[in-house]
């Protein structure tokens, strides 16, 4: 896993966000270089999520600068937004697969709509097909997503994340709530996937072992600032209080 | 001193809802032109809304046909006027209680069904996925959802009228002995198109209002799960109102046009 430090592809500065009284961003700072897999570790509510949607343009920031490839996604259009979203795949703590289609459908979904990306597909069956052979689910093609389990819906998540061809992935805690095994095949994958289109990631999560065997550089996010950065190797011998309860 | 407050914020919280929901339309009107057009989604929501609620309207619009007839017969027995009612049923069930009856009862089966589905797709974070796989969730969802609504209404009402007729004539086939062809005969010749223009104007209206308080509802929710719930019950609520301020406008604008 090299990546490119003399290249940012995202670029954030001075980030801040509220809710009524509640600071939850308080002028964080991150870059995020071309093939890097960057974790970003924090304490429950202390805005790891939050910063992710605003770096998709879910949330509006307060303040602050968000750069995505050059873009300051702040001034976007609604259509150069969304056509630069194509170039960021996104997966969700809860998988968040369309529950009335099938993963066919679920995969066709994004591919269809981005018709300047791919133009008129005919047949998106190779493409689909590339998607769920990434991720080891082939044969789950004309499943509803009720009927696959926990894991089947993270890679089928992934597969529709992928089938975009993104440059950038952004992970929401992509371990939680699964067991141990497949945890570990989730971390797999996602390393598979880096290591054969060259993305670059942010990765939100909790799990020190998945930060561990992903990370290229880690970040900890405490009251709303960037605290702590560094490898996980440099962090998790670090005698600061507040860095090592995250490694206990 | 209290409650006087308390009725000026709840009065502040429907104005704010009021401007949401305004926003929400005119939202839609911008997007309803704009290319690519959802038309197999806007089918499949077209089948849902219409097909799936057939039954349902068809046994109302019978049963009310049904009561109706019953209920008035003895009255106009009394004053010797029971050759009025395939006139007095067809003019009252086309002009004001088959629209209003039917986008009552679409407003509870097809309003709360939009409001929980978006609403569920909400905290589950399905709008969000389709959002930042930069395809426009608005457009897919709601928009489809409500010109469906707008279409499907007044295609139910015109069918839940037809079924309610045939359930009065049947009361009077049965009790006056009346047959089905001179009693068709007579509701035919006491309609006329003033009847039923202004009518299926107004049902066009009652289905977008099912549509859009239904997806505004749904697509906005909050709070979990039991926002969900919340959104589908709004939504019923919050259209049932509007169907009667809505009829009520119709009513008072149609009444103008007759008396020019």
């Amino acid at each position: 896993m090299s990546s490119d430090i003399s290249n940012p592809v995202i670029e954030i500065n001075a980030l801040r966000k509220s809710y009524g009284e509640n600071l939850v961003l308080n002028g964080f700072n991150m870059k995020l270089f071309e093939g890097e897999n960057l974790v970003i570790m924090g304490k429950s509510g202390c805005g790891k999520s939050v910063m992710i949607k605003c770096l998709i343009g879910l949330e509006e920031p307060d303040g602050g600068s968000i750069m995505v490839m050059g873009k300051n996604i702040n001034n976007l259009k609604r259509e150069d937004l969304d056509e630069l979203r194509t170039e960021i795949g996104f997966l969700f703590q809860g998988s968040a697969l369309y529950d009335s289609m099938s993963v066919r459908e679920n995969l066709e979904f994004p591919l269809r709509r981005h018709t300047k990306k791919f133009g008129y597909l005919k047949d998106t069956t190779p493409l689909v097909m590339e998607a769920l052979e990434n991720v080891g689910l082939a044969n789950a093609i004309n499943l509803m997503p009720n009927e696959l389990s926990g894991g089947m819906k993270r890679r089928i998540a992934l597969a529709r994340t992928l089938i975009l061809q993104p440059k950038i992935i952004l992970y929401d805690e992509p371990t939680t709530g699964l067991d141990p095994i497949t945890s570990k095949e989730i971390i797999l994958l996602m390393m598979s996937i880096q290591k054969k289109y060259n993305t670059s990631s942010i990765i939100i999560t909790h799990d020190v072992d998945c930060a561990r065997v992903i990370s290229n550089r880690m970040i900890l996010l405490v009251d709303g600032i960037n605290y702590k950065e560094g490898t996980f190797e440099e962090l998790s011998v670090s005698s600061d209080p507040k860095v090592r309860a995250f490694f206990k | 001193m209290n409650s006087i407050l308390n009725i000026i914020d709840l009065f502040k919280v429907f104005l704010v809802e009021i401007g949401e929901l305004s926003y929400f339309a005119s939202r839609f009107f911008k997007e309803v032109f704009k290319i690519p057009f959802e038309f197999k989604e806007f089918l499949r929501q077209c089948f849902n809304m219409g097909n799936r609620s057939l039954l349902l309207v068809a046994v109302t619009g019978f049963i009310i046909g049904l009561v109706f007839t019953l209920q008035s017969r003895p009255t106009l027995q009394e004053f010797g006027a029971v050759s009025w009612m395939p006139s007095m049923v067809s003019i009252s069930i086309i002009r004001e209680i088959g629209p209003i009856i039917t986008a009552l009862i679409c407003a509870g089966r097809i309003g709360s069904g939009i409001g929980a589905e978006l609403g569920s797709m909400r905290v589950t974070e399905q709008i969000d996925a389709m959002e930042v796989s930069g395809t426009n969730p608005f457009k897919y969802l709601v928009v489809t959802r409500i010109l469906a609504t707008t279409l499907m209404i007044p295609i139910l009402v015109f069918f839940g009228d037809a079924i309610a007729i045939f359930g009065s004539a049947l009361v009077e086939n049965i009790k006056g002995n009346v047959s089905y062809l001179l009693y068709f005969n007579q509701v035919f010749n006491s309609l006329e198109f003033s009847d039923l223009i202004p009518t299926t104007i107004k049902t066009f209206f009652f289905g977008f209002a099912i549509g859009l308080v239904g997806c505004f509802k749904g697509y906005n929710c909050k709070k979990g799960t039991a926002g969900v719930g919340l959104a589908a019950n709004s939504a019923v609520v919050f259209t049932s109102m509007l169907l009667f301020i809505i009829d009520f406008i119709a009513v008072f604008v149609t009444n103008i046009f007759y008396d020019l």
